[in-house]
């Protein structure tokens, strides 16, 4: 393999909130740089030819394979990874629903999922289950476990629409 | 899946990229990076510089002009897929824009990307077909203006020199006609197995003009003349109907692959150009 270090690029990036200044090779791929660099492992690469989606992340509140993009590609951009999105505790709606309604089985293809159901979330609150399911088409769940998936989706977005009723709904 | 190593350049202006493009033989130009990005992994492509094309300004947007849509090379298909000017007089290429790939390669992939790609079963050269747009090219003699019947060439192959670039697609406004793209997806990678883009003209009983191209059959994207010479003048019937969905693939070699062999991809493409009438003549 040749050196690519012959011609590294400067690229801001702002990574869940954190801006950073970085000066990469031209062949690195988003994947590689959140795993790889910045140790954000909560992004998997699955199939790593853009077909399973499991390294979904949000580039500008768009979802994007990462293993798809250049580093290089994205100056100035807003990338969000699934660590961004909630920690134990405080987990984002979409997560404590995919936990309530049993929406993984091995998880490998989860944070994919995670992220494109945000995205998808953020854009209509509300979405029919045609429309959730169209909405996962960039993404596979090798162990099959739509069904759930889809309902979680579903009540995650109740959830995030009306986050006080839900609150009160709990209490 | 380490990708060879490259020189990488992002220009702000065309003039730029034309001149990077020049500098490096073999340079390529990176657009959404669907395509190419994913050859280059599979060590189908080893360009030894991309010249990126996402900072050049000029390329991006979808403007009127003159009766006509002037839509960037850079748009990309999420963007196509929801711009209100393209669901007014061109909402074929809307609805083609929406059906490419998934949502994520929609946020990426751009117009001049899957042109230039030509991939025999991609969804936009039908539509750029269909709708008798043209395809705006620049390179360092000049620019000019390839018909996009003219374009297509066979697998992979169009009329772009080496060194061409798009720098936009110009889309006839016809907000009169009736348009549609229907795709039959492969299960799994969500190419057309038959993909039918229409633009009809609707004047009483009579079809005025018809467009139909096809993709997803032969080695590239083509117009289904045959078919449009039956159509054109006619009072719509059923038989009429039932000929012009036996002519749609007439003159082509249709390509069987395991999925789908080559009569059956010829009876959907008749049978599916069938339903998209049907629909487009009953709307309203």
């Amino acid at each position: 393999m040749m050196d690519p270090s012959h011609s590294q690029h400067t690229v801001t990036l702002t990574v869940n909130g954190q801006r950073r200044t970085e000066s990469l090779p031209p062949n690195l791929l988003l994947s590689e740089y959140l795993r790889d660099y910045l140790r954000l492992t909560g992004t998997h690469i699955g199939c790593d030819t853009s077909q399973c989606g499991a390294c979904t992340v949000l580039v500008n509140g768009d979802p994007i394979k990462s293993c798809t993009v250049l580093a290089v590609q994205l100056p100035g951009a807003a990338i969000d990874t699934v660590e961004g999105l909630g920690r134990p505790g405080a987990l984002h709606p979409v997560q404590e629903a995919f936990r309530a309604d049993h929406a993984l089985q091995c998880g490998f293809c989860t944070p994919g999922v995670l992220m494109t159901a945000v995205a998808l979330l953020n854009r209509d609150p509300h979405p029919t289950e045609a429309a959730i399911r169209r909405g996962l088409d960039g993404v596979i769940c090798r162990c099959t476990g739509y069904e759930n998936i889809v309902t979680a989706i579903a009540h995650a977005g109740a959830r995030m629409a009306a986050p006080q009723e839900v609150s009160q709904h709990v209490d | 899946m380490m990708l060879g190593a490259f020189q990488y350049e992002r220009p702000a202006s065309l003039d730029e990229a034309l001149r990077q493009a020049a500098a490096v033989p073999g340079a390529r130009w990176l657009a959404g990076g669907m395509s190419l990005l994913p050859l280059m992994k599979m060590e189908l492509a080893d360009p030894p510089a991309l010249v990126d094309l996402a900072g050049v300004a000029d390329l991006v947007g979808v403007q009127e002009d003159g009766g006509a849509l002037r839509v960037g090379a850079m748009t990309r298909h999420a963007e196509l897929a929801e711009h209100p000017l393209v669901a007014r007089h061109a909402p074929l290429l809307a609805a083609a824009a929406s059906q490419v790939g998934d949502p994520q390669v929609r946020h990426r992939g751009t117009i001049g990307g899957s042109l230039a790609h030509a991939d025999p079963a991609a969804d936009l050269p039908a539509a750029v077909l269909a709708l008798d747009a043209t395809i705006e090219v620049a390179s360092p003699r000049g620019r000019r203006e390839i018909p996009a019947k003219d374009f297509f060439l066979g697998p992979l192959m169009t009329a772009l020199e080496p060194d061409d670039v798009i720098v936009a697609v110009v889309v006839p406004q016809r907000g009169a006609h009736r348009q549609a793209y229907h795709k039959r997806p492969h299960p799994a990678s969500g190419y057309a197995v038959v993909g039918i883009a229409a633009s009809v003209l609707r004047e009483a009983d009579r079809v005025a003009s018809a467009a139909i191209a096809v993709t997803g059959v032969a080695s590239h994207a083509f117009r289904a003349r045959r078919a449009e010479e039956l159509l054109t003048g006619q009072v719509m019937t059923d038989a009429l109907l039932a000929e012009v969905a036996s002519v749609v693939a007439s003159g082509q070699e249709v390509w069987g692959d395991l999925y789908a062999s080559a009569d059956y991809r010829r009876h959907l493409a008749g049978l599916t150009t069938r339903q998209v009438l049907e629909r487009l003549w009953d709307d309203r």
